[in-house]
């Protein structure tokens, strides 16, 4: 189209306005009525992460069922078990007669682990040689693990210490301490006091909703328009100027909803749950508008993929799992195979995970995400491109095919009224 | 091939249709096995190995010296920076460039040839859950390890041999047996369990939408024709073919867990087929009920999703279900993957026999039984229902 040198900028940007607006008011419309939008936008973000929590409620694993095989049978060995079952880690639900017995109680799911007390276990203690205490795990899950190694360290220490300081070969009770533990050691636990799963899990699973409702919700309403013929109706114009407004009133439309959605995730649920939150308020802010903003670009480019309004579903639910371990949260990023880091350099989500749990839970500043903020405005910038061309070339073909339809009729109609 | 009867003409018709759209093509084997390349070579070195942590040696002295030495020689930790105090330890935590931070307080070498007991922290960052639980670990062997050295030191200069002060030092050692899985090994711990669920979710979505198409599309009269008007032979035809494929993707996943990367089998190929084939049909299965209850292609999907992607949570691999909500701990049973999970454990890791097994597998059969309890819901469905939008 060719621009009409009477009319000044000032109209034009006038124009632009307007036209957006009106974009934006039919795509709030669209959202409104339709139901599976509404599904993907408000009620996935709200309810779901309310079951999350509920399942991750308790946080830690207290009291791990374990079996005691004690060939033993002598005072120290009973201490010891009595020091293991005094944790809040292991709860010991009873005694063994043989290692054939215990591993029964692990087969019925009695109990997740045996702690085995050798026949020269005291002996070896008085004779000053060293005794050995056996653990065997139930490798099912690792929490499990983890409980029975820390109460058999944290009794083992403990008894050690006592028993040196009993044996007194030395001079006096304090140089003896010393003699054990020369030094000190302090374990500080920052930003998860409670070490608890839901703390560490959650945050992270919040961003991802956004992302892939987002994908949802943007695929399942293109996938409708395209499967209708219907695309090229969005717009006002069907040139240039068409796709612009057309990207920009559509996602102001997302915007305004998701930043709704967000106030909810990412402040009130974690208030809600009693996560662990050290508010930025600004800091956080600021970094989730290019969060949001590139995940919506960056829906609203993958959308060419969906071609009918409930494909988005087999296409995008699954993508779920691994977008959260590639995000380094779940594995460690320091371990994420280079080539894969790259790969994670894709999805906003990486960044918007990486930069909210430490805003939220380490209690970083914009500054200390710096990196993080940068990518996503670049992301912003790059996805808003692609999101540009792909709307574009959405809108060129649906308005061809309509067109073809229309002309098909047309000749049928004529044809129709030469045969008669 | 000629056919004669209707299971065999719906089967030969869904063939067509599997290969007409790309999406099944995608979801069934493309999707599944690039979950498998993905995980198992995000965790191939199974233990995440060499975290970045940081140090503050406010002392700098031979002594502290030779301890950071010390920690940095364990496997899974790495002293990548040293920091001249903690609060910029801690902006870098911030920042993610460390997982976790040494500090050595003033005078610490004084104190200790004083034999005051002085204290060294260790800083952690418990927010990364498995970054956290390793460098805890390797805090733990550090300071038993840093002491018994400290005091074999003091004792030899008594003149006990090194032998009896180590004896003398550390009367009771733990011996740690982690049964099955020596190794720690996360790839094992996560992938065996993650995979399936992978599968299983996009079972429960492609069986959804390939019966929901038919009612979108209005070919369902044509289906049921074929079938003679059978729901059960027209639904048999329909998901026979899928049943094949998957199964292939299960089996393909079998051999490269247990025959390719070598994890811990002890069960035999027999039983681990067997536990393939029923999740897959169990899984099938379950999404025909799903159907049955959600009758639009788009409601029956958003359920498959929701009951697929809570099977992470909720089958326990990653949190115990033990430590669960009672009620939750009721409802994994309505899980497939929860029962999936645990014949994994009992069957292929633990390697326990049959006895200890068949109620995992029972309840798997019980959600083949699903779908006939619902036969007249879902007659009734495929005959009368519209495409809802």
């Amino acid at each position: 189209m060719k621009k009409n040198p009477e009319t000044s900028f000032f109209d034009i940007i006038k124009q632009a306005t307007e036209d957006l607006f009106i974009i934006w008011r039919n795509e709030m419309k669209r959202v409104v009525h339709d139901q599976g939008a509404l599904i993907f936008f408000l009620l996935v973000p709200f309810l779901y992460p309310i079951i999350y929590a509920f399942i991750y409620t308790n946080e830690t694993v207290r009291e791990v069922p374990a079996v005691v095989v004690d060939e033993s049978g002598s005072n120290l060995s009973r201490e010891f078990v009595q020091k293991v079952d005094a944790t809040p880690d292991v709860h010991v639900i009873g005694y063994c007669s043989d290692m054939e017995e215990a591993r029964n109680a692990l087969k019925e799911r009695k109990a997740y682990g045996i702690i085995r007390l050798p026949d020269d276990f005291s002996r070896r203690i008085n004779r000053t040689e060293q005794a050995t205490v056996a653990l065997y795990c139930d490798m099912s899950g690792l929490l499990y693990y983890k409980s029975m190694l820390v109460a058999c360290t944290d009794a083992s220490l403990e008894m050690n210490d006592e028993i040196i300081i009993e044996r007194k070969p030395l001079t006096t009770e304090r140089e003896e301490e010393i003699t054990t533990q020369p030094l000190k050691y302090e374990y500080v636990t920052m930003f998860n006091p409670t070490n608890g799963f839901a703390s560490f899990i959650i945050p992270a699973v919040l961003i991802l909703i956004i992302q892939q409702t987002l994908l949802l919700g943007i695929g399942l309403i293109n996938g409708s328009a395209r499967e209708r013929g219907l695309f090229h109706t969005h717009a006002i114009h069907g040139d240039v100027r068409g796709t612009l407004r057309l990207v920009a009133g559509k996602s102001l439309c997302y915007l305004m909803i998701y930043s709704v959605t967000a106030l909810w995730l990412l402040i009130y649920l974690p208030r809600l749950f009693r996560l662990v939150q050290i508010p930025q308020g600004w800091d956080l802010l600021t970094f989730m508008i290019p969060f949001i903003l590139a995940s919506i670009f960056f829906a609203m480019t993958l959308s060419i993929l969906v071609r009918q309004r409930e494909t988005c579903m087999p296409l995008f639910v699954f993508t779920s799992l691994p977008l959260l371990f590639i995000s380094g949260i779940s594995w460690p990023g320091a371990a994420v195979p280079e080539g894969w880091r790259i790969v994670s350099w894709l999805f906003p989500s990486t960044f918007g995970i990486n930069g909210f749990v430490r805003i939220n839970s380490l209690g970083a500043l914009l500054k200390d995400v710096q990196t993080e903020y940068i990518a996503l405005w670049i992301q912003t910038g790059v996805y808003f491109l692609t999101a540009c061309a792909t709307y574009r070339y959405l809108m060129y073909d649906s308005r061809k095919k309509a067109l073809a339809a229309r002309k098909k009729e047309q000749e049928e109609q004529t044809s129709n009224i030469t045969e008669r | 091939m000629n056919c004669s009867n209707g299971l065999c003409k719906v089967f030969k018709r869904e063939c067509r249709r599997l290969i007409s759209r790309p999406l099944y093509i995608f979801c069934m084997v493309v999707a599944p096995l690039a979950c498998a390349w993905f995980f198992t070579s995000l965790m191939s070195n199974g233990l995440p190995a060499d975290l970045p942590v940081g140090a503050v040696d406010m002392d700098d002295t031979q002594t502290t010296r030779e301890i950071l030495r010390n920690l940095d020689a364990f496997t899974q930790v790495k002293i990548t920076q040293r920091y001249p105090n903690l609060s910029e330890a801690r902006e870098a935590m911030q920042k993610g460039e460390i997982y976790a931070c040494y500090y050595i307080p003033e005078g610490t070498t004084a104190e200790l040839l004083a034999s005051r007991q002085p204290t060294i922290s260790f800083y952690t960052n418990a927010s990364l859950i498995v970054a956290g639980s390793l460098t805890y670990r390797d805090m733990r062997t550090m300071s038993a390890l840093a002491n018994a050295s400290v005091g074999l030191k003091v004792l030899q200069a008594k003149g006990v041999p090194e032998k009896t002060a180590r004896e003398l030092l550390q009367p009771i050692v733990i011996d740690t047996h982690p049964l099955n899985n020596p190794w720690l090994n996360y790839s094992v711990y996560l992938n065996n369990t993650i995979l399936p669920g992978i599968l299983m979710l996009l079972i429960f979505m492609i069986t959804a939408f390939s019966i929901g198409i038919e009612m979108k599309e209005g070919t369902i009269a044509q289906w049921l024709e074929l079938a003679g008007g059978n729901t059960v032979i027209a639904l048999l035809g329909k998901l026979l073919p899928q049943t094949v494929i998957f199964f292939l993707v299960g089996i393909t996943y079998d051999v490269w867990l247990y025959a390719i990367l070598q994890f811990p089998c002890n069960s035999g190929i027999m039983p681990l087929l067997a536990a393939t084939l029923l999740m897959v049909i169990a899984s099938q299965a379950f999404a025909v009920f799903l159907f049955a209850l959600f009758p639009t292609l788009r409601l029956s999907l958003s359920a498959c999703s929701l009951w697929g992607m809570l099977s992470f949570s909720i089958s326990g691999f990653s949190f115990p279900v033990m430590a669960m909500h009672p009620a939750l701990q009721t409802l994994s049973v309505l899980f497939p993957l929860r029962h999936y999970f645990l014949i994994y454990v009992n069957q292929t890791l633990n390697g326990y026999p049959p006895s200890e097994i068949w109620t995992s597998y029972a309840a798997l059969a019980g959600f083949v039984i699903l779908p006939f309890l619902v036969i007249k819901r879902l007659d009734n469905v495929l005959k009368k229902f519209d495409y809802i939008p």
